[in-house]
C-alpha cells in the first residue's frame, strides 16, 4: 500500500466523516481515496474551489460534530494558514496532511522536499501553539493520521501530518489493526446544563468542552478575541488569558504530544537528527557506520512540533557531534542550535534539488566529522 | 404559536450593539430575527455564520449557535456546517466585501453547488469597519476613502452574479422594506437549495456621506427611490434602469441541493467504476 | 394603500439607553407620532395618531421602541 493510501485508510477507521480539499501533487491520492471511500461509511467527500475553503470546509464540518480532514502540498499549505490559525484560536480539530513538495512557490511539484517545517509551525499568523507529526514509513502514514486524529480531539487543536513526496508514494507492506483494536480519541462534551453554558470554560486540563452544534447547548465559535462565552471580547485580560491557556495546553502535555524513535548505539560519538524520507537514509547509514567501526545513532523526529525539546538536548549533552540532514537549506538544524549550550559541534547537510540526500552523502559526512 | 419572539434571538446583555446611527445592519438584524421567530426555528436548530467586518459583528448579538469565521470564507464555513450536520438551518450574514469581493469564489462555488443554506448579504457599496474603502459593489464613480475622485471600476450586481452561477432562490430589497425584508429571509430560509437575499442598505457615515448624504432617513429615501418591482424595472429604458435596480424575487428554482444529489449519486453499497 | 384608521390605543415607549438619535422613526412615520427634540432625541407627542403599522419598530435599527396595544 502506498502513504498516502494508508492516511486515507486510517482517517476513516478512526471515525473521519468528512474531507474538502482541493488536488495537488503529490498529495491527490488522498483526495482520490476519499472520494472512493468516504461515501461507503456514509460520510463526505467535498471538492473545494481552493484551499482558503477547503479547511474552512473542514473547520465547519468539524464544529457541526463530524471528525474532518484535508491534504494538500506546499501552495495550497499556504493557502490554508489563514484559517489554521482560526481552527487554533477557535479550538476546532481538524487534520491537515501536506505531502511536503520541493518549493518555494510551484518549485518542483513531482519531487520531495521538507521546506514547510517552518510553515508548519509558524506559517500563521499571531503566537500560537501547533502539533505536527512526521511519518517516515507507510506503517507510520497510518499509525500516525490514527495519532493526529486523537490528538487534535484531545487537544481540540488542528494536527498537521507532514509527509512528503517520498513517503506519499512510496509502496510497503503494512499491518491494519481491527478497528475495535484501535485506541480512538473523541472531543470530551459538556457534562453541565445546558443553561448559561459557556462553551470555552477551560476544564482541568485547559481543554473546553465544546459541543457540537445542533445539541441542546447553544455554542458560540468565534476567530476574533473571545471570552468563555464565546463572544467577542476586547480586554487586554481576555486577550492574554485565552492566547497563554492555548499554549500552555500544549506546554502541559508535551510528554503526552512529543514522539522520538532512537536508533542505534546508546552512547554514540555522532548522533544523527532526521525526520520523514531522510531518516531513512540516515538509519542505512547507521547500520553502515557500525559495519565500518564508526560510532553513529539516529535521533528521529515523529513529533515536529512542539519540538523535542529535550531529547534533542540530551544528543547534543551525550554525543561529540550532532549532524542534521534535511531536504531544506536548515529549518530543524536551527532548533537544534537554539538547544545547544554546550558548545557541541552541530553539522549540516541540506539538498535542494528535488532528489533525496543518499547514504553515502550522509556517510561522507560522518567520516569527516569523525575522523 | 411557538412563543419565539425576535427578542428570542437576540442576547440581550450585548446590545446595545456598535453600529453607527441609523446603520442598516440593525434593521436587517432585526428582520432576521422576526423571521426566524415566524419559522418557529428553535435557536439550538440554528447557525449563523458571519464574517468579518461591520455586518460580520451580527453574531455578537444573537443567541442563535453562531460561526464567526474569516474575512470572506463565511460560505466555505457554513458549506462544512451544512454537510456537517444537514438538520442544522445554516444562515450565513455577510457583507459585500465578504460576499463576493474577498470571499466572491466562495460565493459562486456555493451558488453552483447550491447548498442548502441562505446567505443574508448587505451591499452598502463600501468597507464600513476599515473606514469607507471601495469594494466590489461600489458603484462606477463612487467615491470612498480609497476612491476619493470616484472609483474607476464597475460594481458587481450580487443577484445577477448568483442567478448565473447556479443559485436556487435569489431576492432582493432595501433596509427600507422592512416587512418585505423579513418576508424574504422567511422565503429564502424555506427554500431548499442556495438561497440569496441582497439588502441593498445604507451606511450614512461614509457611502451615504460620500454620495448621497450623511442623514439616515435621506439614505433610506434615496434607497426607497432606487428601488423598483422587477416587472417594472424590465419596462424601463436602459437609462433608467441605470439608475434604479430590481427588486424582488429574481430567481425561483427548485433544482435539488448538493447533499440530496450526492447521496443519489453515491450510495454506500455502490462500487465504484472498474472495482467489482 | 390608505387603510381605514384602527382605533387602537398603541402604548409607545423609547429606551433612551439604546436610542443612537438616528431620526428614523420620525422622519418615517406617517402619522406624526414623533417630534424631535433640539439634540435629535425622538419624542412620542402624539401616541393617538399611532395606526400600529410598527414600521417605526421594525426599521429602528437599535430595538429602541416598544409598542404595546392597549386596547
Amino acid at each position: 500500500m502506498q502513504g498516502n493510501e494508508a492516511c486515507v485508510y486510517a482517517a476513516i477507521d478512526c471515525g473521519a466523516r468528512f474531507y474538502a480539499g482541493y488536488p495537488i501533487t503529490p498529495s491527490s491520492e488522498i483526495a482520490e481515496l476519499s472520494a472512493k471511500y468516504l461515501p461507503k461509511v456514509n460520510g463526505i467527500y467535498l471538492q473545494m474551489e481552493d484551499e482558503l475553503g477547503s479547511i474552512a470546509a473542514i473547520i465547519g464540518a468539524s464544529a457541526a460534530g463530524k471528525k474532518s480532514f484535508t491534504a494538500t502540498s506546499g501552495p495550497g499549505f499556504s493557502l490554508m494558514q489563514e484559517n489554521l490559525g482560526m481552527a487554533i484560536y477557535a479550538e476546532v480539530p481538524c487534520v491537515i496532511i501536506n505531502v511536503q513538495r520541493n518549493g518555494p512557490s510551484t518549485g518542483l511539484a513531482t519531487r520531495p522536499g521538507q521546506g514547510d517545517v517552518m510553515q508548519a509551525r509558524w506559517g500563521t499568523h499571531g503566537d500560537h501553539p501547533i502539533i505536527v507529526l512526521s511519518p517516515s514509513s507507510v506503517q507510520e502514514c497510518y499509525d500516525l493520521t490514527i495519532r493526529a486524529f486523537n490528538l487534535s480531539e484531545k487537544y481540540r487543536i488542528p494536527v498537521i501530518l507532514l509527509s512528503d513526496e517520498v513517503i506519499g508514494h512510496m509502496r510497503e507492506s503494512l499491518t491494519i489493526p481491527e478497528v475495535e483494536d484501535l485506541i480512538i480519541i473523541n472531543r470530551k462534551l459538556p457534562l453541565v446544563p445546558a443553561q448559561g453554558f459557556k462553551p470555552y470554560t477551560p476544564e482541568e486540563d485547559l481543554v473546553p468542552a465544546i459541543p457540537p452544534f445542533g445539541t441542546g447547548y447553544i455554542v458560540h465559535i468565534s476567530s476574533s478575541c473571545h471570552d468563555e462565552s464565546g463572544y467577542s471580547h476586547n480586554a487586554p485580560q481576555t486577550a492574554d488569558n485565552l492566547v497563554r491557556r492555548l499554549h500552555k495546553k500544549i506546554e502541559a502535555n508535551q510528554e503526552d504530544i512529543v514522539q522520538v524513535e532512537w536508533f542505534g548505539p546508546e552512547d554514540a560519538e555522532l548522533t544523527i537528527i532526521a525526520y520523514g524520507v531522510i531518516s531513512r537514509t540516515a538509519k542505512q547509514v547507521v547500520i553502515n557506520a557500525q559495519a565500518n567501526g564508526l560510532s553513529v545513532n539516529l535521533l528521529r523526529l515523529i513529533t515536529h512540533w512542539p519540538f523535542p525539546d529535550e531529547q534533542v538536548t540530551q544528543a547534543l549533552k551525550k554525543a561529540r557531534a550532532v549532524l542534521i540532514p534535511e531536504l531544506n537549506l536548515g529549518q530543524v538544524v536551527q532548533e537544534v542550535h537554539r538547544l545547544n549550550s554546550f558548545n557541541t559541534p552541530v553539522y549540516q547537510l541540506s539538498r535542494i534539488d528535488g532528489e533525496i540526500i543518499l547514504p553515502s552523502q550522509i556517510m561522507q559526512k560522518v567520516e569527516e566529522v569523525l575522523k | 404559536m411557538s412563543g419565539y419572539t425576535f427578542k428570542s434571538y437576540l442576547e440581550k446583555s450585548q446590545l446595545p450593539h456598535m453600529w453607527c446611527p441609523g446603520c442598516g445592519d440593525g434593521i436587517i438584524l432585526r428582520a432576521y430575527t422576526e423571521a426566524l421567530a415566524e419559522l418557529c426555528l428553535a435557536p439550538q436548530e440554528v447557525v449563523t455564520v458571519t464574517g468579518i467586518g461591520c455586518w460580520g459583528k451580527a453574531d455578537d448579538y444573537l443567541g442563535t449557535h453562531a460561526f464567526h469565521g474569516t474575512h470572506g470564507r463565511a460560505l466555505a464555513f457554513a458549506t462544512g456546517i451544512k454537510l456537517g450536520n444537514p438538520d442544522l438551518t445554516v444562515v450565513a450574514l455577510m457583507g459585500d466585501g465578504d460576499a463576493v469581493t474577498i470571499g466572491g469564489n466562495h460565493f459562486i462555488h456555493a451558488a453552483r453547488r447550491n447548498i442548502n443554506l441562505t446567505a443574508i448579504v448587505t451591499n452598502n457599496y463600501n468597507y464600513g469597519m476599515t473606514g469607507g474603502q471601495y469594494s466590489a459593489t461600489t458603484p462606477l464613480e463612487g467615491k470612498t476613502t480609497t476612491s476619493p475622485n470616484g472609483t474607476a471600476e464597475p460594481g458587481f450586481d450580487l443577484c445577477f452574479l448568483a442567478e448565473a452561477a447556479g443559485a436556487n432562490f435569489v431576492a432582493r430589497t432595501t433596509c427600507y422594506h422592512a416587512v418585505a425584508l423579513k418576508n424574504m429571509i422567511k422565503e429564502a430560509i424555506s427554500h431548499q437549495g442556495f438561497s440569496l437575499v441582497e439588502v441593498v442598505s445604507s451606511c450614512p457615515t461614509y457611502f451615504g456621506r460620500f454620495n448621497v448624504h450623511p442623514s439616515p432617513v435621506k439614505m433610506l429615501n434615496w434607497l426607497k427611490d432606487k428601488a423598483v418591482p422587477v416587472q417594472k424595472y424590465r419596462e424601463m429604458s436602459a437609462a433608467e434602469q441605470a439608475e434604479h435596480f430590481a427588486v424582488s424575487t429574481l430567481v425561483n428554482k427548485n433544482r435539488p441541493d448538493f447533499y440530496t444529489t450526492y447521496k443519489r449519486i453515491n450510495r454506500p453499497d455502490q462500487s465504484a467504476k472498474g472495482e467489482e | 394603500m390608505n387603510r381605514p384608521p384602527i382605533q387602537k390605543t398603541v402604548r409607545i415607549s423609547i429606551d433612551s439607553r439604546s436610542c443612537k438619535k438616528c431620526g428614523i422613526c420620525y422622519g418615517f412615520c406617517s402619522q406624526n407620532v414623533f417630534t424631535l427634540a433640539r439634540d435629535g432625541t425622538p419624542e412620542v407627542t402624539n401616541p393617538s395618531n399611532c395606526t400600529y403599522c410598527r414600521l417605526c419598530d421594525l426599521r429602528c435599527p437599535d430595538f429602541a421602541i416598544t409598542l404595546e396595544v392597549i386596547s
